[in-house]
Order: C-alpha cells, then sequence, then structure tokens
C-alpha cells in the first residue's frame, strides 16, 4: 500500500501493453485512431452487458448470496458473448475502412484488452496508492499482485485473440470464432474457482502461451523465422550457413 | 466549429481564390483548401467555401496536376486517409493534454471540487428540498446561461460587422489578462497550499508575471507555435476548472447539453450568428478575427522554390486564440476549426513545397470537453472508470466529427456529437456499469 505497490503493480499489468503501444502504434496515427475506436468498442459491450446484468438483477430482486452470484456467473457469460459481438462488429467496421487490414491486426485486440485491463484494474491500483493493509481480515495480501498478473494475461489475451479472430474471418474459418470465444469463456470461467489459490492465475497463462503460439503462426511467422530474429541473422546469412554445410 | 485552414505560402502570387486542388482526385478531401488571406502578417487566410469550386475550371495546371499520374489511385486513398489521420491525431493530443491537467487538478486539489458559492449567471440555487424544484432550478440556470452566451455572441458578431476591431480587440485582450494572470495565480496559490509547499510573495510575483506576459505575447503576437499551443491549452483548462468549481451540479449538465444545441444550431443556421461570423470573414477575406482558437498549423517549407517574405512571417504568427472574458461570454464556444490538409503531391508543385495545413479547434470545445470529463471526475464517487469512459466517449465523437467535416467540407460544430456520447456514457457507466464492475471486483471475477 505504497508507491511501490502501485508503480509495482502498474508497470505489472500495463507494461507489456505499453511497450507495444510505444513500439508499434504511437508512430502510426492511423492505428492510433483504430485503436480509440476498438476501446470504445469494447466500451459499448460492457455497457450493454452491464444494462442487461442490471436488468436481470432488478428484475429478480433477490437479495440472498447464492442468486446474487448466480446472477453475476449470467453476467460474466452474457459479457463474453457480447465482447466477442462486438469484435465482430469491429472487425466489420474495419474491413469496410481499410484494405490494409494485416497491418492492424495486434492494434484490434490491443484496443480491446486496454480498455478491459484498465476497467478491471485502475480502480484498485488508485486505491493501493492510498493508506492501509491487504489481508487484515485473512484475504491473501498478494491481492494486488494477482490482480496486476490477472490483467495483464487478460490484455495479451486479447491481443492474440484479435489476431486469431481477425484472421479467421478473413479466411472464412468461422470455427476460429468459435475457438477464440470459448477460450475467452474458459479464461472468464476459471476466475469463478476460488480466486485465492493462484490456481486459476497459472492456467491462465497456459492459455496466454497457447494462444500466443497460434496468433504467431496465423500472422505468418515460423519455426525459421523465430530462428532469423533470435539469432539476429537475416535471411542470406542463415541460407549461407545452410549451403556451407 | 470546424472549418478549413488554407494555407499561406506560395501560392500569394496567384490570385487569393485559387489553392483548391481538382476535384477529381478521389479523395475530395484532399482537395479542399481554404481561400487565401492577404493580411500581412496574418498569413494564411483560413476559410474555404464551397464556392470556390469554380477554380478548378480557371486553373487548368492544377486541374490536371492534382490528379498524379501513375500513382494508383488506392495509393491515393491510402495516403488522404493516413493525412487525416495525422490531423485527427493533431487534435486529439491537445485535447487530452487538456483533460489530464484538469483531471489531474481535480482529483488532487480539493478547491475545485468545494461548492463555495455560484456564478452570478447561475443565480439559482440548487440546494433545495425536492427534486422537482431542483431541475427547475437547474433548467433556469441553464436558460440564463445560455441566454447571455448567445447575447455575447451576437454583440460580437455585430461588433465585427461593424469593424470595431479595435473594441474586440481590446475586450479580448482584457479577458486573456484576467486569465493569464488572476487565475493562474489562484490556481498556483491552490496547489502550493495542497502540496504544502512554501512560496515567498517576490518568488510568486517573479513566476506570475512571467508566465502572464509571455503568455500575452505569445497569443496575442508571435511566438514559437509549440508555446502558443501550450498556454491555450493552459488557460482553456484554467478556465474548464472555474466552470467546474462554480457550476452547480445538475445546471452544468444541462448546460453541456444546452450548449451542444446551441453550437449545432449557431453553426449550422444560416442567420446563427457564428456562420455569419464565418460568412463576413470571407467576405471581407480576413481571417477569422483570431479568438480562442488553438491552431496545430504546422506550416513549413522545405525547399521552397520561392521564399515569400510574408508567408515566413506567417508562419511564426500563431492564430491568436484569445481567450474572451470567462465570466462573459465563452467567444465562439464551438469554435472548432479543422483545417485540411492537402495530399502530398499538391498539383504543381514539387512535393518539398509541400506545407502542412495544421488543423484548428475552438477553445470553447477544449473547455466544454474538459468540463464534462472533470465534472465526470469529481462527482464520480472517487470512481475512475467513469472518468475513462468520457474521455474516450469524447474523442470518438472528436473523430467522427472530423469525418464528418472530410464529407461535407464546411464549417461544423465540434461540441455535439461528443457532447452527447460523453453525456450518454457518463450517466449510463455512473449508473449501470460501475455496479456492474463493483460486484465483479468484489468477487474477483473477470471479463
Amino acid at each position: 500500500m505504497t508507491a511501490a505497490v502501485f508503480f509495482g503493480c502498474a508497470f505489472v499489468a500495463f507494461g507489456p501493453a505499453l511497450a507495444l503501444y510505444i513500439f508499434t502504434i504511437a508512430t502510426e496515427p492511423l492505428r492510433i485512431i483504430f485503436l480509440i475506436i476498438g476501446a470504445f468498442f469494447w466500451l459499448v459491450s460492457l455497457l450493454l452487458s452491464s444494462f442487461i446484468w442490471f436488468m436481470a438483477a432488478t428484475l429478480t430482486d433477490n437479495k440472498d448470496e447464492p442468486r446474487q452470484r448466480d446472477l453475476l456467473i449470467f453476467g460474466v457469460l452474457i459479457s463474453v458473448l457480447i465482447q466477442e459481438m462486438f469484435r465482430f462488429a469491429y472487425y466489420k467496421l474495419l474491413k469496410k475502412s481499410s484494405e490494409g487490414l494485416k497491418s492492424i491486426n495486434p492494434v484490434s485486440g490491443l484496443g480491446f484488452g486496454i480498455m478491459s485491463g484498465v476497467f478491471s484494474f485502475v480502480n484498485t491500483l488508485s486505491d493501493s496508492l492510498g493508506p492501509g493493509t491487504v489481508g487484515i481480515h485473512g484475504d491473501p495480501p498478494q491481492f494486488f499482485l494477482n490482480s496486476a498478473f490477472m490483467t495483464l494475461v487478460i490484455i495479451l489475451l486479447h491481443m492474440f485473440w484479435g489476431i486469431v479472430f481477425f484472421d479467421g474471418c478473413e479466411k472464412k474459418k468461422w470455427y476460429t470464432l468459435l475457438v477464440v470465444l470459448l477460450t475467452h469463456l474458459l479464461v472468464s470461467a476459471l476466475t469463478f474457482i476460488s480466486p485465492y489459490s493462484g490456481l486459476n492465475l497459472v492456467l491462465a497463462y497456459i492459455i496466454l502461451v497457447l494462444t500466443g503460439i497460434w496468433a504467431f503462426f496465423v500472422s505468418g511467422g515460423s519455426c525459421r523465422s523465430l530462428k532469423l530474429c533470435l539469432l539476429c541473422q537475416d535471411k542470406d546469412s542463415l541460407l549461407f550457413n545452410q549451403r556451407s554445410r | 466549429m470546424l472549418t478549413f485552414m488554407a494555407s499561406d505560402s506560395e501560392e500569394e502570387v496567384c490570385d487569393e481564390r485559387t489553392s483548391l486542388m481538382s476535384a477529381e482526385s478521389p479523395m475530395p478531401r484532399s482537395c479542399q483548401e481554404g481561400r487565401q488571406g492577404l493580411e500581412n502578417g496574418e498569413g494564411a487566410a483560413q476559410w474555404r467555401g464551397q464556392e470556390s469550386e469554380e477554380d478548378h475550371e480557371e486553373d487548368p495546371d492544377r486541374y490536371v496536376c492534382s490528379g498524379v499520374p501513375g500513382r494508383p489511385p488506392g495509393l491515393e486513398e491510402e495516403l488522404t486517409l493516413k493525412y487525416g489521420a495525422k490531423h485527427v491525431i493533431m487534435l486529439f493530443v491537445p485535447v487530452t493534454l487538456c483533460m489530464i491537467v484538469v483531471v489531474a487538478t481535480i482529483k488532487s486539489v480539493r478547491f475545485y471540487t468545494e461548492k463555495n458559492g455560484q456564478l452570478i449567471y447561475t443565480p439559482f440555487t440548487e440546494d433545495t428540498s425536492s427534486v422537482g424544484q431542483r431541475f427547475l432550478n437547474s433548467v433556469l440556470n441553464t436558460l440564463i446561461m445560455i441566454s447571455v452566451i448567445v447575447i455575447m455572441t451576437i454583440f460580437l458578431v455585430v461588433l465585427y460587422k461593424y469593424r470595431c476591431y479595435k473594441f474586440i480587440h481590446g475586450w479580448l485582450i482584457m479577458s486573456s489578462l484576467m486569465l493569464l494572470f488572476l487565475f493562474t495565480y489562484i490556481y498556483l496559490g491552490e496547489v502550493l497550499k495542497t502540496y504544502n509547499v512554501a512560496m515567498d510573495y517576490p518568488t510568486l510575483l517573479l513566476t506570475v508575471w512571467n508566465f502572464g506576459a509571455v503568455g500575452m505575447v505569445c497569443i496575442h503576437w508571435k511566438g514559437p507555435l509549440v508555446l502558443q499551443q501550450a498556454y491555450l491549452i493552459m488557460i482553456s483548462a484554467l478556465m474548464a476548472l472555474v466552470f467546474i468549481k462554480y457550476l452547480p451540479e445538475w445546471s452544468a449538465w444541462v448546460i453541456l447539453g444546452a450548449i451542444s444545441v446551441y453550437d449545432l444550431v449557431a453553426v449550422l443556421c444560416p442567420k446563427g450568428p457564428l456562420r455569419m461570423l464565418v460568412e463576413t470573414a470571407q467576405e471581407r477575406n480576413e481571417p477569422i478575427f483570431p479568438a480562442l482558437i488553438y491552431s496545430s498549423a504546422m506550416v513549413w517549407t522545405v525547399g521552397m522554390a520561392k521564399l515569400d517574405p510574408s508567408s515566413q512571417g506567417a508562419l511564426q504568427l500563431p492564430y491568436d486564440p484569445e481567450m474572451e472574458d470567462s465570466y462573459d461570454s465563452l467567444g465562439e464556444p464551438s469554435y472548432p476549426e479543422v483545417f485540411e490538409p492537402p495530399l502530398p503531391g499538391y498539383p504543381g508543385e514539387e512535393l518539398e513545397e509541400e506545407e502542412e495545413r495544421g488543423v484548428k479547434l475552438g477553445l470553447g470545445d477544449f473547455i466544454f470537453y474538459s468540463v464534462l470529463v472533470g465534472k465526470a471526475a469529481a462527482t464520480g464517487s472517487g470512481d475512475w472508470n467513469t472518468t475513462l469512459a468520457c474521455f474516450v466517449a469524447i474523442l470518438i465523437g472528436l473523430c467522427l466529427t472530423l469525418l464528418l467535416l472530410a464529407v461535407f467540407k464546411k464549417a461544423l460544430p465540434a461540441l455535439p456529437i461528443s457532447i452527447t456520447f460523453g453525456l450518454i456514457f457518463y450517466f449510463s457507466t455512473d449508473n449501470l456499469v460501475r455496479p456492474f464492475m463493483d460486484t465483479l471486483a468484489s468477487h474477483q471475477l473477470c471479463i
């Protein structure tokens, strides 16, 4: 509950997204605009899902805890569904307005991801700056760090989902959309199990790695290009090495 | 209000009505430039009119050269999109900065959220017992405020029509003096109080004097563009803070709504005061007198064939955006003028002679955007989500307005779309999204 926690958690959660923004998006004004549009679409989807949850909650008007929790789970699932629907709508908008879709694939997912991460974490973050002790009533003291990592995983996942989703739409592979939806549902459902065990975090990261690999191959990467990148070589030198063998 | 800005520059040799690119270019927005003003030192004129289309025929060279041969149309389109995007970003950045300053101040300095009386323009109090009475009072406050603004604007238009330039300039100078010295002094005092930093009077005097004097010079005379932009952002933020402090809750929201409607009417109706102002300025071929206008004009000429001294002068002179007296009027509340850039490969010139037209937005728009976001930050019960939602909504509104500008190519009001989105998102986020997100956070669920 100090500046250290604040900055630490802020950078854990938003550092990679900020780096991605600075290196890939900030240079191109068009991408910044698409980023903001993506954030807007996510916001509208959240609005819609909150509205539905709110209506359901006021209509049932039941105050006991399990019913509230059920309603909340219903709200979460509806929210995931609506988010994916809006991702599709966003794809349609981008398709209509820009031919060079390939270059803005990561931007779309990042727009969603940043907005999602910010909305879920920023209030917690601002509380961490103030006085207090975490876990004084028996809750785990790593609350802030857990939330930060969860936010990070969500942001990166949204970006990968964006890439895979758009590619699926472009190539008309509709099963891809279904897989993205199911993965999203899975990650959200993972948070239903006790947040204190950290298991959901580990599973979410495993899903992140898998989705990342999928997105990498979908966007044209290959083992060879990865090797080129890691060894800091260009294509010719690799070819040369192979030929000389 | 959004309008186009022409470039000053190489065309002053030709007649002043040139500078229209050919309509045959696939992206019409790239073709538009404004008329040229010939004011000495005032630089480019800003107003493009639809009527300048007849210039196409008069200028066969431009007509022919505009669609650069050999360039595929898709590339033209993409370039125009990129150019347009650059100008959108040129507006995003200052609007964002202004909002950041306002939100940071609101969240840290308690002075601006304390209720310490009201302006005389909103005489009805909101401390009433019943909801209906409160609503009625806020509507009455709004009516008074809007009528004050309307009267002030009409007064300004009348003064302009009868060429009382000295009076207008004097008025503008008085109001920017007040903003730059008095409000800055108060702001500095409150910030120092919040952070418990002691400052002696001589230092204070020196600081405020320097700040204010440089501000006056930059805004009303010549100065580096960046400095002028920074000063405009600061005075817009100061003005917005004053409104946030002194406007009562409900009145503020109703006023925001009403001023968007007024903006729409004033800019688009044939007899609207702002439209008449624009048309008068166009008739006289003057830049609309540069009050309350943020200009991001990056006018640069690289490797220019003929150096033109007057355009050089124009390069430094910023559009003197001046703050009107804050209590009297918001001046042109929505005076955003957006200027369209030409395509690179501007007809007839080499690429180097290209000038970046900038984008202009009225300071009134800055102020009201910041008022909306600041109010969201002040009253959102410590909630950042509402503030962020309003911020994104306003940026999207601005984006849409610029898109419309590209389509319609005439002066457009910048307030309505953004403020509407902002209001919708404020109320819905505060009442619907916030409980949802709070409940999710308390159960540590993730969507």
